[in-house]
């Protein structure tokens, strides 16, 4: 009975055989140069890839850096703009509007001074004194003197430039430094020039 | 006759030019086109409804056309117009004035003209004639990407003559960009990306910055614009329209049946 149900397994002789499922066979010889084993191949394949895309990947960061100067060639930022007492007290002064951009005012207790970078998309609004206020001709943004947007669609006030005084006496207005009313810097050190003279 | 122009065409300097035969068989006219690098892009034959004004406007060619017309007129005027500040306003007025012609520069403007409202003619009849439907919506994409290539050729071509219409566009257009989410420096989120109150985009790093090349549109921005008009969009809208060619090959040909 035993003998017509045994099986023949026929793979069984090789499949036991010794070594038969051993790992990759070893090489006889040396490698050759630049030859990679079957297992290796993928590591440097990987390797490879990694490589190339590091390399793709930080060309083109270098190319996205290349395209921001460190240094700009724009003409300088800091003025005099002349003596205290040659301004009018309660007087918007548009001497320096068209060549630096600034509109100088003076008040009994000091000095302050505003952009004419009109706060919506960056026209240049025009000092109307017989309705006290500077209006764009862009998009018809309106702000009062103080510089508060009160109309059109100006979104925040116009921004302030730090005035002091220089050596001699006159008033140095930096646009460097700017402030903004709308984040509360109008209060701080630079933004308004004290002086009663 | 015929046995100058056989003899003509049995040179070698002939057969050097025009790798094909000369007489009129099918073959011949099928390697006319084949072997020829410029026109090879194009089928042999098309169908009839392929060349029907009433099916397809013919708006896609002849926004190729009018760009062609704009690389032309465009390299032409670059012989006299320097983009700096100080001469580029004086150099519109003397391509007016003192160059031959005279009209080059308007030439230029009026192409560019004709090839935005021709770019959305074409993008109209494709939509209307069903053209984007599968297999051809990527072919649609590609098209969407060269009416905004074509946009900004106009945006940056817009800068170059250095008049008021130019400077104050500009200013208000890179305004708009800086009131961009994430890479605008007044845009919303901005202000998230900083660490310890050091922000990492602000107005010496946001993308109207990068546009700019400063702080305000000055020397620095004409002169990225005129490399962005002449090269970089041009170069980019070329490549693109090759692909968009192809693609219409290859989905089943201009006109063809969907």
């Amino acid at each position: 009975m035993a003998k017509t149900t045994e099986t023949v397994d026929k793979g069984a002789e090789a499949r036991n055989a010794p070594g038969a499922d051993a790992p990759v066979p070893v090489l006889e010889r040396a490698p050759l140069r630049g030859e990679i084993s079957r297992r290796g191949f993928f590591g440097v394949l990987g390797a490879a890839w990694a490589t190339f895309t590091a390399a793709v990947v930080g060309g083109t960061l270098t190319m996205g850096r290349f395209m921001f100067p460190n240094v700009l060639y724009e003409p300088p930022q800091e003025f005099k703009a002349g003596f205290p007492d040659e301004f009018v007290v309660d007087n918007v002064d548009t001497r320096y509007k068209a060549s630096h951009g600034v509109w100088i005012i003076r008040e009994s207790t000091g000095f302050y001074v505003l952009s004419t970078v009109c706060t919506h998309l960056g026209c240049t609004p025009n000092w109307l004194a017989s309705d006290e206020k500077f209006k764009c001709p862009c998009h018809g943004s309106g702000f009062v003197k103080t510089g508060i947007n009160v109309e059109g669609p100006a979104p925040r006030p116009l921004e302030r430039y730090k005035v002091t005084f220089a050596e001699d006496g006159q008033l140095l207005i930096d646009k460097n430094t700017k402030f903004q009313e709308e984040k509360g810097q109008w209060t701080m050190e630079g933004a308004y020039l004290p002086y009663n003279g | 006759m015929d046995k100058i122009l056989a003899y003509i065409t049995g040179t070698q300097l002939w057969k050097a030019f025009f790798r094909h035969g000369y007489p009129d068989t099918p073959r011949n006219r099928t390697l006319a086109v084949l072997s020829n690098v410029v026109l090879h892009l194009h089928p042999v034959k098309v169908r009839r409804s392929g060349i029907r004004l009433s099916y397809t406007w013919c708006m896609g060619g002849l926004t190729f056309f009018l760009f062609l017309v704009e690389t032309i007129t465009g390299l032409l005027l670059m012989f006299y117009y320097r983009p700096t500040a100080e001469l580029a306003y004086q150099d519109i007025v003397a391509l007016r004035e003192h160059v031959p012609i005279g009209v080059m520069r308007e030439v230029h403007r009026w192409a560019a003209h004709l090839m935005v409202i021709s770019v959305w003619l074409h993008m109209y009849r494709v939509f209307l004639t069903g053209s984007y439907k599968p297999p051809r919506e990527f072919n649609w994409n590609v098209g969407v990407i060269l009416l905004v290539v074509t946009l900004l050729l106009s945006f940056t071509g817009y800068l170059l003559p250095w008049d008021q219409l130019a400077v104050w566009a500009i200013t208000v257009g890179t305004n708009m960009a800086r009131a961009t989410p994430f890479i605008g420096h007044e845009g919303p989120g901005a202000a998230l990306i900083s660490i310890g109150g050091l922000d990492f985009i602000h107005a010496g790093d946001d993308v109207r910055f990068g546009l700019l090349g400063g702080r305000f549109v000055g020397d620095a921005a004409i002169l990225r614009f005129y490399v962005l008009h002449c090269l970089g969009f041009p170069l980019v809208a070329a490549g693109l329209m090759a692909v968009h060619f192809w693609r219409v090959r290859k989905d089943g040909g201009i006109s063809g049946p969907l």
